[in-house]
């Protein structure tokens, strides 16, 4: 009997799982691979929104101190007297600005966004692997959003503030700020204090704990279902050397955000047991804040906890990036009508910068006093990143050689992602020497080198997959007119925003100061100040043309072919947008490697994943077909 | 279909829980290597590969706690060790009991013996909740004593690690339950029969799991300075 089961299923007839009809299990607790990844996508282009403003607010601040702003003193008249925002009140933006950003942005969109909906059809599968896991760790992750916004009210909103204080002492809220203070790395013992160390310390740290460690839960459902859909959910044929390289890279981020958030999710416990519990994890004794000494701590590390925030936040920048890296490698080769150069040498470079990446949390931490043999050990071994990293960029550049380019949108994003890692990654040589650092550390010369590499790269490679994916994902196409321009404008602004930043890190202005008209040998660098807040508010503003261009098209634009860039992976063997079940029941059979494009003699110069023997006559010299093809 | 490297019958797989091994499709060897014959079979690899990956993260979990055990108790001199209360004695053999019979019971499902199936299920339910209750009186008992979680290091690491582990057993509890419960439903499709085959080797892997990792706990409680 189990043969005859068997035999039926190989003959294709699979029983299909009828689309849902009602509207909440369409669109809401969907199960689709789909509609999660869209309900993620969503969900960053909304927290990217508060990201912005926020950095807006504090480039206006930086620029021109004492603006008022009426909306900040309606909403934060603690925080914001008069519409003129505490210094305080900037450093909570600080916080809030990179932790949204990291997480709800970074961490979202490429792999949670992206990742679910293309992954399960590239590899041939119906969906992913555990589809209620799926649902939940979207719903868990909205939650972790939720509450971060909640933060921001519960710090900052004397009304919102008394609400939470009734949770207890260390949950004493209002003090007037944007949430918490204390930096997306939340180091103690700042951030393990409570009220006592000052504004901002009060409710909204517990929350964004909280926050984070829903987040990391979120994250960790999503990265098993992603190892477990692409190991167990092949189809027939697609070996993991014919998997296209966005695949590689999700599946490497999976295997990055299921070893490195639980790590963060432990530090956050300790860090919230500190808070609410009364223990001595990170907080050591005998400290005087506030004018007085803590009481009733003692003997706790704060160094235990940069261990594992960056234990946790060294291999997080590459869960923000890998996405990006495979998206991009996607893209160029499909517009460049090429081949990836040297696919094995790529896969493998993902693969080392992604494990390279647990080694060298060490780096972030250059300044705490370490032993200087450790600090040579972490920054040899972050300088090895160097290597993977430069495979990459050589095979895209190798890629895009001699090859008749398509410049689309998606392609300007794509070229885009190369000219900004290696702006940003070029940095990452000089931060990562301890003597450099030395200099460097806390200057803006480190936010320049993250916010390119990390930031705005990532970014790049998602703006990309939009342009590149939408076509797909809605059935309509982007206008493209309005997507390069919405390029040129971001490309030139990012750069007038970010290569002004080493040059004020090397004059030595600090990170996350509130302001510096206070500072004698700061006193020249206004001019450039102020144009980096003019660059920061054109290229935000532009973002309406991405964001107008966005919902335009998804009712209004031209009706999407089902392959309109004439690309060869599985997505785009099925229609625009895919069926419930994505290949409607006739499940693919893969005889190609992903990138068979210009091949002599082809009909189209491009050769589909799935193209059988009938399409493809005997072709020589086709990758990913080997002497065991499946030729039956 | 011959020409295919991984043609063999995965139905009859049931597979003893041993890692995550060869999974769909083996890539590496050559370039058109792997994929697999039958991709739309339900595989019970699937809940193996699942219950795999998860404990890899729970255990970065508690590597992170436990390097921070490690690295906090050499950091003052404030670290006291307590007297292991006796009942956890009670409690660690109650859930290596536990893990033999859920081992009878993933047996006796292989052999098809589908009452002693349910019957060890049962036997394994009743263990883990009696580990649960001790792990409880080891706590009350503590707080009679006055040994409370903020006073010394090492308590706030003890409650950690037993509650941490215990939050993980009780995530098993309820994934034994929904066995237990799922023995009376029919299953007629061999879809099903292999679901059910799946789900109870990852359980069992994952109780394994609690097991093991427990007894960790508690040698490092134990004996870590």
């Amino acid at each position: 009997m189990a043969e005859a089961t068997h035999a039926e299923v190989h003959h294709g007839e699979v029983h299909r799982h009828p689309a849902p009809t009602g509207f909440i299990r369409k669109y809401i607790f969907s199960l689709d691979h789909k509609v999660i990844g869209i309900q993620y996508i969503l969900l960053a282009l909304t927290a990217v929104v508060v990201g912005m403003i926020m950095s807006v607010l504090m480039r206006v601040n930086l620029s021109w101190p004492g603006t008022h702003i009426k909306i900040l003193e309606t909403l934060f008249p603690q925080g914001a007297p008069g519409g003129v925002m505490t210094p305080e009140f900037y450093l909570s933006l600080v916080t809030m600005h990179g932790t949204i950003m990291v997480f709800f942005v970074l961490t979202t969109a490429p792999q949670g966004g992206f990742g679910n909906y293309f992954l399960p059809i590239q590899i041939g599968a119906e969906d992913m692997a555990f589809p209620v896991l799926n649902m939940m760790s979207f719903w868990v992750t909205f939650v972790g959003f939720v509450v971060i916004l909640f933060a921001i009210l519960a710090e900052g909103n004397a009304t919102v503030g008394g609400w939470v204080s009734r949770l207890g002492e260390s949950f004493a809220g209002g003090s007037g700020t944007v949430g918490p203070i204390g930096g997306w790395t939340g180091y103690p013992p700042l951030s393990a204090l409570g009220k006592i160390a000052g504004p901002g310390q009060g409710a909204g740290v517990n929350l964004w704990i909280i926050s984070i460690a829903i987040f990391c839960v979120g994250s960790l459902l999503g990265a098993l279902n992603f190892i477990t859909t692409l190991l167990n959910m092949r189809t027939r044929g697609m070996s993991l050397m014919r998997m296209p390289l966005t695949c590689w890279a999700w599946f490497t981020t999976a295997i990055l955000a299921l070893l490195s958030f639980p790590v963060l999710l432990g530090g956050g416990i300790l860090l919230l047991l500190d808070r609410i519990a009364g223990t001595s994890f990170f907080i050591p004794g005998g400290l005087y804040v506030s004018g007085s000494t803590v009481p009733l701590h003692n003997g706790g590390s704060p160094l235990l906890w940069q261990h594992l925030f960056w234990f946790f936040g060294h291999p997080e920048v590459y869960i923000a990036i890998l996405p990006g890296m495979g998206a991009t490698s996607h893209i160029l080769s499909t517009f460049a009508r090429k081949p990836v150069f040297g696919y094995r040498a790529m896969v493998f470079a993902i693969f080392a910068i992604g494990m390279l990446g647990f080694f060298v949390w060490g780096h972030h931490m250059f300044m705490s006093g370490m032993s200087p043999y450790s600090a040579v050990a972490f920054s040899i071994l972050t300088l090895s990143i160097g290597v993977p990293s430069a495979i990459k960029t050589f095979n895209w550049i190798g890629t895009l050689w001699g090859a008749r380019i398509r410049f689309t949108t998606a392609m300007l994003f794509a070229i885009g992602f190369v000219s900004l890692f290696v702006a940003g990654g070029i940095t990452g040589l000089v931060l990562g020497q301890t003597s450099l650092d030395f200099f460097f550390h806390d200057t803006y010369f480190v936010t320049a080198h993250f916010h390119l590499v990390m930031g705005v790269a990532s970014i790049f490679g998602m703006f990309a997959a939009t342009y590149f994916w939408f076509p797909k994902m809605f059935g309509r196409m982007m206008s493209e007119g309005i997507g390069k321009v919405h390029f040129w404008i971001t490309f030139l602004g990012v750069y007038a925003i970010f290569v002004p930043f080493h040059a004020m890190g090397l004059l030595g202005m600090p990170r996350r100061y509130a302001q510096f008209t206070e500072y004698e040998f700061l006193k020249n660098s206004k001019g450039l100040v102020t144009f980096v807040t003019v660059a920061a508010i054109i290229t935000v503003v532009a973002q309406v043309l991405f964001y107008f261009n966005f919902f335009w098209s998804m009712f209004k634009g031209a009706p999407a072919p089902e392959n309109p860039w004439e690309a060869t992976t599985l997505e785009w063997t099925i229609p625009s947008p895919p069926p419930h079940d994505n290949f409607a029941g006739i499940i693919p059979t893969v005889y190609h490697g992903p990138y068979e494009f210009s091949v002599p003699g082809a009909p189209n110069d491009f050769i589909m994943q799935s193209d059988g023997d009938g399409v493809v006559a005997d072709l020589e010299g086709t990758s990913g077909n080997g002497g065991n093809g499946h030729r039956h | 279909m011959a020409a295919t490297a991984t043609g063999t019958n995965r139905t009859v797989q049931a597979g003893v829980g041993g890692g995550p091994s060869r999974p769909n499709g083996n890539g590496f060897h050559k370039n058109g290597g792997g994929g697999d014959d039958t991709p739309f079979l339900f595989s019970p690899a699937r809940y193996r590969i699942g219950v795999w990956t998860a404990i890899g993260s729970i255990l970065m979990l508690f590597v992170a706690l436990t390097s921070a055990y490690i690295v906090r108790s050499a950091s003052s001199d404030d670290w006291h060790r307590i007297a292991m209360p006796k009942v956890l004695w009670l409690s660690t053999s109650l859930l290596i009991a536990s893990s033999f019979t859920i081992e009878w019971s993933r047996r006796s499902l292989k052999q098809n013996n589908n009452p002693a199936y349910g019957r060890w299920l049962i036997n394994t339910v009743v263990l883990g909740i009696g580990f649960v209750v001790s792990q409880l009186m080891a706590w009350r008992q503590l707080v009679k004593q006055g040994v409370y979680l903020a006073a010394n290091p090492y308590n706030s690491f003890f409650y950690l690690f037993t509650a941490a582990h215990g939050l993980h057993v009780l995530g098993g509890l309820c994934a034994l339950a929904y066995l237990v419960v799922r023995t009376r439903a029919p299953r007629t499709t061999i879809d099903g029969e292999l679901r059910r085959a799946g789900a109870a080797d990852a359980v069992t892997i994952y109780w394994h799991f609690m097991d093991v990792l427990w007894i960790a706990l508690f040698l490092l409680l134990m004996f870590w300075k």
